[in-house]
This record gives C-alpha cells, sequence and structure tokens, in this order.
C-alpha cells in the first residue's frame, strides 16, 4: 500500500477554510470528456493499494488511486472479475474515477451497472472530513445509502479515498455470435431475448450487424447457439475489448459523438448520423450534426437522456439538467457534503460554481 | 411538540374529510388498533390518526395538510416489517398505502411493471407469469408485503447474492416529498442523468420521501431449479463447504443455512423432509438452462462431499424443491412455536467469521438463559438469530433485547453490519451508534434535512440522535476517533 491519508484530508480542510476550489484527479482517463477548471489539483494517484480481499466473500476494498489494470489483474489470478466489466479509456485508469465516473461496459444489461456492485466508500467530504459509508458485506441496510450515491457523481459530493466492490466469478468460456439484419429488427430481437432466458451477456448492433456474446460452461453456449442461429465469429473478445474501451472505428468520427440512453424497446431513433447500438438497445451511439435541442428532446421523448461525449460545442457536454424539485434536491445534497463548494467546481454541470 | 400544539383527533379528520372519504379515515380506537403494531409486535403505539388514501392525489392532500399542520407522517404499506419501521407516532398520522394497490401497467418485451405502492410482492411475479417473467427479491413475507415496503426497506430475500435486492431490481419511483410536492426519480433507461438519488431513496425507510409508483424490472424464469440438502455434523463445516463453493466461482442461486435448532423446529411445522439429527442444513439451488444447472449441480456435489457433508439430496421434482424451499420460508414461524414469543436478528457478517460468530453466540445463550436458533443466508452473510423468550416472565424481553444488541454489536466487531434486509427502525437505533461515528451520523441528519427540514416524515427511526448516542454509551472508535468529544460522558 502506498500513500498517508491525512495529507489529503488536511488539503482539502486547508481548501475549505480558505473557499479555494479543488480539482479531483485520478489517471485523467475520463477528463476529455468533463473536467473541473479549478487550478489546484487534489492527486489521488499516490493513494493507492489493495487493502482487503478475500476471494471466498466475492468482495474487495482497494484505495482509490489504485490503477484498474491492478485490480483487474488480481482479480483475475483468482477467477474473478468486475461485472459491469468497466471502460478504462487510458491506460492510467483508477478505481476512484472509475467509480466517480460511473461508466460501466457491454455487461451491463446482463449484471449490472458500476453502482450495482459498489458495497462501500471511504471519502474525504467537503469540509476534509473522513468518512466512511456502507460497509463490506454484501447485504446492508444500515443508514442511508451514501456509497452508491457517490457512483457517478463526479467527485461532486466527496473525495472517494478507498471503494469496496462485489466482485463475481470470471465465466468459463464465451462465444459470439452475428446476424445481417435492419436496427429495428435487431431492436424487436434483442428485446426479446432478453425476455427468455439464454445467457446473454452482451449485444451489439452496428453497420447492419447485431452481435451478441455468450457467457457460461461451454456445453450451455453450444446449445445456445444452435437454437439461437446466427455465424460464430471468431473475433468476438476483440470487438468487445474494442466496444467497452471505444477504440473501434466508429469512435474515431470526426462529428460531434452523442451517447443517448433510452428505454431499450425504443426503436430506431432517426437522427441522421452513424449509430451503434449497445446495452440490449438501451444505449444509442449517435454521430450527428443535430442541434442540441433536437437531440436532447429525442432522448426525452425515448425515457432517457443524451449526453455529448465528443466533439460538438465544448461548452456543453452535460445531460439536461434536471429541474423543479428534483433540482432543488440535487443542490441541497451538494451543500451536505460540499457546503462551500470546492469540490470539483462545474461538475456535473447543472450545480453552478 | 407539545400535544396542544397540534389539532386533536377529531380536528385533523374533519380537516382530511375534504379530500378523502369518510371511510379512509380512522379515529376510534378500535379501528386504529390493528396499526398500532407492524411486523415486531413487541413494539406497540396507538396512531393518532390513521389514513387510508386510495389515489396518488389523496396521498398528496393528506401530505399538503400535515406539513402545513406540522403533524408528523409514519407510512406504512403490509406491515410485515420486522423493524418497526412503521410503528406510529403517538402524536402523528399513521399514512397506509395499502389501497394504493393498482398494477398500472405492464411491458413484457421491456421486462417492466408499473405498480402503486401497495400492490403485494408476489403479484408482480403473478401479473407477469404467462410471460415466463417473475420478479425476483423474495423476502421471506412476498405473499403479504408491498412493493412500496420493500423500496422503503431495500428487502432482500434467499436469492439475493445472485439477483440482488430490492435496489437491483427496480428502475424508476414516483414520490411524494413532504410537501406534496411529485419527484421522478431514475427512468427506464439504462442510466439517468445526475445523482443517483434511486440509491439514497431505496431503503431510507420513510424519513426521506412517500413513494406513489415503483416501476421494477423483471426477468426471465429460468428454465430449470434443483435444490441440494446437505446436512453436516458441525456447523464450521457447513461454513468451510460454503466458503469453497464460492472460492469455486459457483454463484448458487439460493444458499441458505439452518442449525439444529431452526431445523427441527422446520421439520416439525412443516413436514419437508429435513434431517433432523443434523448439526446444520445446507440448500444449495442452482437455476438457469439445463446445462448449466447440471454442470453446477455436478461441482456443488463434489464440494458438499469434500467438506463433510454426511448426506446430500437433490429435491427429485418440483414439489419435492418447493417443500425443501417452504421448510426455510417457514422458519421464523416454526422457530415461533417453540416458545411464547422470538426475537429476530438481522446482522451481517463475512462469512468467513461464521464459526466464531455462531460459538459465541452459543456461549451467551448459555450465559443469558435464553435458547437461540440460527437461521442464515449463507450465500451473502445475512445471520438471523432468534432468540426464544417468553414476555410474560418479568425482565426476560429486557434481557433478550440486551443479548440482542450485544449479537448486533459482535457482527460490527467483525466486519458486518447491524441490519441486512429488516432495516434500522426502532429497534437497533442504539446500534447505529456502534456501527457509525458522529459525523456519518451528522450527516444522516443533513441528509434527512435536505429533504424533510422539520422532520415530519417518520421521526425517530433509523437514525439516532447524537445525544442518544452518548448516553447509551456505546462507544464507537472510529477510525480511532473518540466519537462525541463535546459531549459529557459517564
Amino acid at each position: 500500500m502506498q500513500g498517508e491519508l491525512e495529507p489529503l484530508c488536511a488539503q482539502v480542510r486547508q481548501a475549505y477554510e480558505a473557499r479555494r476550489p479543488l480539482r479531483i484527479r485520478g489517471g485523467g482517463s475520463k477528463s476529455f470528456l468533463v473536467c473541473s477548471a479549478a487550478p489546484e489539483v487534489l492527486d489521488l494517484r499516490l493513494y493507492a493499494g489493495i487493502v482487503d480481499y478475500e476471494p471466498s466473500e466475492l468482495v474487495v476494498t482497494v484505495r482509490a488511486g489504485t490503477p484498474l489494470v491492478a485490480l483487474e489483474r488480481l482479480l483475475e489470478e483468482n477467477g474473478q472479475m468486475l461485472a459491469f466489466e468497466p471502460p478504462h479509456l487510458g491506460l492510467q485508469a483508477t478505481v476512484g474515477g472509475m467509480v466517480a465516473a460511473g461508466l460501466s461496459g457491454p455487461r451491463r444489461m446482463a449484471q449490472g451497472a458500476v453502482r450495482d456492485f459498489v458495497l462501500g466508500v471511504r471519502m474525504i467530504d467537503g469540509q476534509g472530513r473522513d468518512l466512511s459509508f456502507g460497509g463490506r458485506v454484501i447485504k446492508n441496510v444500515a443508514g442511508f445509502d451514501v456509497s452508491r450515491l457517490m457512483v457517478g457523481a463526479w467527485g461532486a459530493l466527496g473525495v472517494l479515498t478507498e471503494v469496496t466492490l462485489k466482485v463475481v466469478p470470471r465465466a468459463s468460456a464465451q462465444l459470439t455470435l452475428e446476424w445481417n439484419l435492419s436496427e429495428a429488427q435487431a431492436l424487436q430481437r434483442i428485446n426479446e431475448w432478453a425476455g427468455q432466458p439464454w445467457p446473454i451477456t452482451a449485444s451489439s448492433y452496428y453497420q447492419g450487424r447485431l452481435r451478441v456474446r455468450l457467457e457460461g460452461p461451454r456445453k450451455a453456449l453450444e446449445s445456445s447457439a444452435a437454437r439461437l442461429g446466427g455465424k460464430e465469429i471468431l473475433e468476438g473478445k476483440g470487438w468487445w475489448m474494442g466496444l467497452r474501451e471505444q477504440q473501434l472505428d466508429f469512435f474515431m468520427t470526426p462529428k460531434p459523438l452523442w451517447r443517448i440512453a433510452v428505454r431499450p424497446t425504443t426503436g430506431p431513433l432517426g437522427l441522421s448520423g452513424q449509430t451503434l447500438v449497445e446495452w440490449g438497445g438501451g444505449l444509442r451511439w449517435i454521430a450527428c450534426d443535430h442541434g442540441h435541442a433536437q437531440v436532447h428532446a429525442m432522448a426525452r421523448e425515448a425515457g432517457g437522456h443524451a449526453q455529448q461525449w465528443h466533439g460538438g460545442d465544448p461548452a456543453r457536454p452535460f445531460p439536461e439538467p434536471p429541474s423543479g424539485t428534483l433540482l432543488a434536491l440535487h443542490r441541497s445534497l451538494k451543500k451536505v457534503f460540499d457546503p462551500a463548494g470546492i469540490l470539483n467546481p462545474g461538475l456535473p454541470g447543472f450545480l453552478g460554481g | 411538540m407539545d400535544k396542544s400544539e397540534i389539532p386533536s383527533e377529531l380536528e385533523i379528520g374533519q380537516a382530511l374529510r375534504q379530500w378523502l372519504p369518510d371511510s379512509a379515515i380512522l379515529t376510534t380506537p378500535e379501528s386504529k388498533r390493528p396499526y398500532e403494531t407492524d411486523g415486531l409486535s413487541a413494539y406497540r403505539q396507538m396512531p393518532y390518526v390513521v389514513v387510508l388514501p386510495a389515489t396518488e392525489k389523496e396521498v398528496q392532500a393528506v401530505l399538503r395538510y400535515c406539513h402545513a399542520q406540522r403533524i408528523p407522517v409514519v407510512a406504512r404499506g403490509a406491515g410485515t416489517g420486522l423493524s418497526g419501521g412503521a410503528l406510529p407516532h403517538e402524536r402523528g398520522v399513521l399514512l397506509s398505502l395499502a389501497r394504493l394497490r393498482n398494477i398500472l401497467q405492464v411491458d413484457p418485451l421491456a421486462r417492466t411493471v408499473r405498480v402503486q405502492p401497495g400492490v403485494r410482492n408476489l403479484a408482480i411475479t403473478q401479473a407477469v407469469d404467462a410471460h415466463g417473467l417473475y420478479y425476483a427479491p423474495d423476502p421471506s413475507s412476498q405473499i403479504a408485503c408491498s412493493i412500496g415496503g420493500n423500496v422503503a426497506e431495500n428487502s432482500g430475500g434467499v436469492h439475493c447474492l445472485k439477483y440482488g435486492l430490492t435496489l437491483h431490481n427496480i428502475l424508476r419511483l414516483r414520490v411524494l416529498t413532504v410537501t406534496g410536492g411529485a419527484v421522478e426519480i431514475g427512468s427506464e433507461a439504462p442510466d439517468s442523468a445526475g445523482f443517483d438519488f434511486m440509491a439514497l431513496l431505496t431503503g431510507s425507510e420513510g424519513l426521506l420521501a412517500i413513494i406513489t409508483e415503483v416501476t421494477v424490472k423483471v426477468i426471465p424464469k429460468p428454465l430449470l431449479s434443483k435444490v441440494i440438502m446437505a446436512s453436516f455434523d458441525t456447523v464450521e463445516q457447513a461454513g468451510d463447504a460454503v466458503a469453497h463453493m464460492i472460492a469455486a466461482g459457483i454463484i448458487p442461486a439460493g444458499l441458505e443455512m439452518m442449525d439444529a435448532l431452526a431445523t427441527r423446529a422446520a421439520e416439525d411445522f412443516v413436514h419437508a423432509g429435513y434431517p433432523v439429527e443434523a448439526a446444520a442444513v445446507l440448500l444449495c439451488e442452482s437455476d438457469g438452462m439445463p446445462e448449466v444447472v447440471e454442470d453446477e449441480l455436478a461441482r456443488m456435489k463434489t464440494i458438499l462431499e469434500e467438506n463433510g457433508a454426511t448426506e446430500l439430496r437433490i429435491a427429485r421434482d418440483e414439489a419435492e424443491r418447493l417443500r425443501f424451499w417452504a421448510g426455510r420460508k417457514a422458519a421464523f414461524p416454526a422457530v415461533g412455536r417453540l416458545a411464547p414469543d422470538y426475537y429476530c436478528i438481522d446482522g451481517t457478517i463475512p462469512r468467513r467469521r461464521l464459526g466464531e460468530v455462531l460459538r459465541r453466540i452459543a456461549d451467551w445463550s448459555l450465559e443469558y438463559g435464553l435458547e437461540v436458533a440460527n437461521v442464515f443466508h449463507a450465500g451473502d452473510g445475512n445471520l438471523h438469530p432468534l432468540i426464544l423468550y417468553d414476555a410474560g416472565v418479568p425482565g426476560e424481553f429486557h434481557k433478550t433485547e440486551e443479548l440482542a444488541g450485544r449479537i448486533l454489536e459482535l457482527c460490527v466487531e467483525v466486519g458486518g453490519t447491524i441490519t441486512g434486509e429488516h432495516g434500522v427502525g426502532v429497534e437497533k437505533i442504539n446500534q447505529m451508534c456502534v456501527q457509525f461515528g458522529q459525523d456519518e451520523i451528522t450527516v444522516f441528519h443533513e441528509i434527512k434535512a435536505a429533504f424533510d427540514p422539520e422532520g415530519l416524515l417518520n421521526p425517530g427511526k433509523a437514525i439516532p440522535t447524537l445525544q442518544r448516542c452518548a448516553e447509551g454509551g456505546r462507544m464507537h472508535v472510529h477510525h480511532n476517533r473518540l466519537p462525541h468529544p463535546e459531549l459529557p460522558r459517564f
């Protein structure tokens, strides 16, 4: 293990007393998405290491600055993994950044999102206090669920210093199948399959091809493949990795790229632009020149929300802000955890600062 | 609050008749009596007024009126909770949501069901059964408990390790704030913008908002479910078998342990065919595609045998499988027949500490002269010791509470928690001071105030005051800091 907690708390305390904003950073792998403009950096990279890991408990506790690759390597050595298949989006990605960004990968619809696997956090609040919420056990309903509230909060509610995650066994085998279909057919089919007990753990639709990944014991995959039909493709592993890390050609588009989360049964969105669908229809990536208002309205119509992922207007990377009572509740919560507004000001975008 | 500051029962009833029918307002002692306790009957309190709204509009009217008059509001679902979370407030309105019981929308293709909070847990599964779908969380009370209550408590069940808690199986909530304002939280899309209010509200025990609609996720029924029943001569061996199974990469759909006392009680009650001579019995379920189940069962059998199982029985058919589970699901009432009263504990521990925890409970059981039966959700570490006592014997309830408190504190000591799935309510409020430090408890109060500045929603539950922690003398030395340094003690 590496680093001391107290200097990090002291830096936040001093910043709080001086009302000086802090930019929290881990590996910086997701700073292309959103990043606070505060000049003073609170660097978590030196606060790293595995605090506790007992494979038979399916629980691991890690310091926030631990490189995600290091955690994944340790789990792999023990036949386990993070169920939500987190995108690293950079070699330096840290576990704390993964939780703060709350992004999940291809297995999200089959097994759940980052937040579903967070069991506890240790964090520094905006007054420099060292706090612990949740715990190291799978079932725990004591106190409000503050640890999961931190997931996807981009550090605006606290500096994560330690996280406890539930882990799962690795599947013994995988196999990828492919079909040529229209987008509407693919969406219909993937939703129907999701309501049936197939061992499907990922799906994508791109350039006329629906791909699904099956995982489990070899015999179960073979019998499923025989009944589902489709063509087995051999480059499956590389495809899902490229999708997770956004290294497919699609993601290199010079056009503004939108991430649109929708009700999975929503038909093709009808925006003109190249589209990649994943998460059983629940996530649509679209490279297009449509205006913000139009994309946001379409996402709302589909029961979801849109976020400009890269390109486009650099000043407006955020989803539409909540309104009314929900916005007021966001502001009140921010005040609870960060009364002086010094943690990652400007994030997540609608809180002012 | 001084009683004279708030309107009388009759005045409240009179006022609420502007918005609610007569039949929805109970003010007489006879009509209010069924509401004086929930599933934790050791705590009783006659409510001031009971209201039974049937629509969201009526709930809204009740909240607006109570907020304006500063009257506390305690929400109640089916009243099956086991921590006194729905215990009435002596000067408050008990808000029953049981009449909001419509299933509003079933979407089999999207695998979602939108329901009102009073809909029973099992009714959701029944509504989608024909589509080959079901709602996964299955608390033992699932035939009676309501989905609103499940969300308020973040209820679990016997299949949590594989299928998650309530939190993992709900998509969207519609709630009313203390002032009656409606807020939509979450979405049917895989994620939502902003902070994760779903996580914060789930398990918030009625302290933050009132739920008026829940959209749940339903999942495909497994093609096949098989259960193995294994007997052991010691609970340690059973515990080791569990640890080895999970380390070997098996996630059983259900994994339950009962000790000898619980096994015998369950057998006498439901005649499930349990081995009454065993010191511990494990039920291990595998579900999924037949190929998966076959593979998993074979590996489970090997591991159980290697860890000293003296007998293995695989349920021969669905009827026998359901019988095996019926015994486990009825374990509480079954143990309840052994003594006039029983007290159920809900701690969670890291599985590897099971042997040690059970040994200490057994020692204390002798010391206090109170029998304890143990039922354990072995998959997720959730331990339910059931203390047998007789409330008619002076001082015995007090002794029981003391023993229960020690067991909960032991759960925290070994790295676990005071409540895995039943909630804090009134019952475990003192132990919150053991599990959390002063700063965390302060944050909980601030979160509460962010939603409910006047503290009207379910006041006095779930989060102890710092004063109470100091007076209880329970010292949580948190990260080596002494709690409550500003308060006098001893």
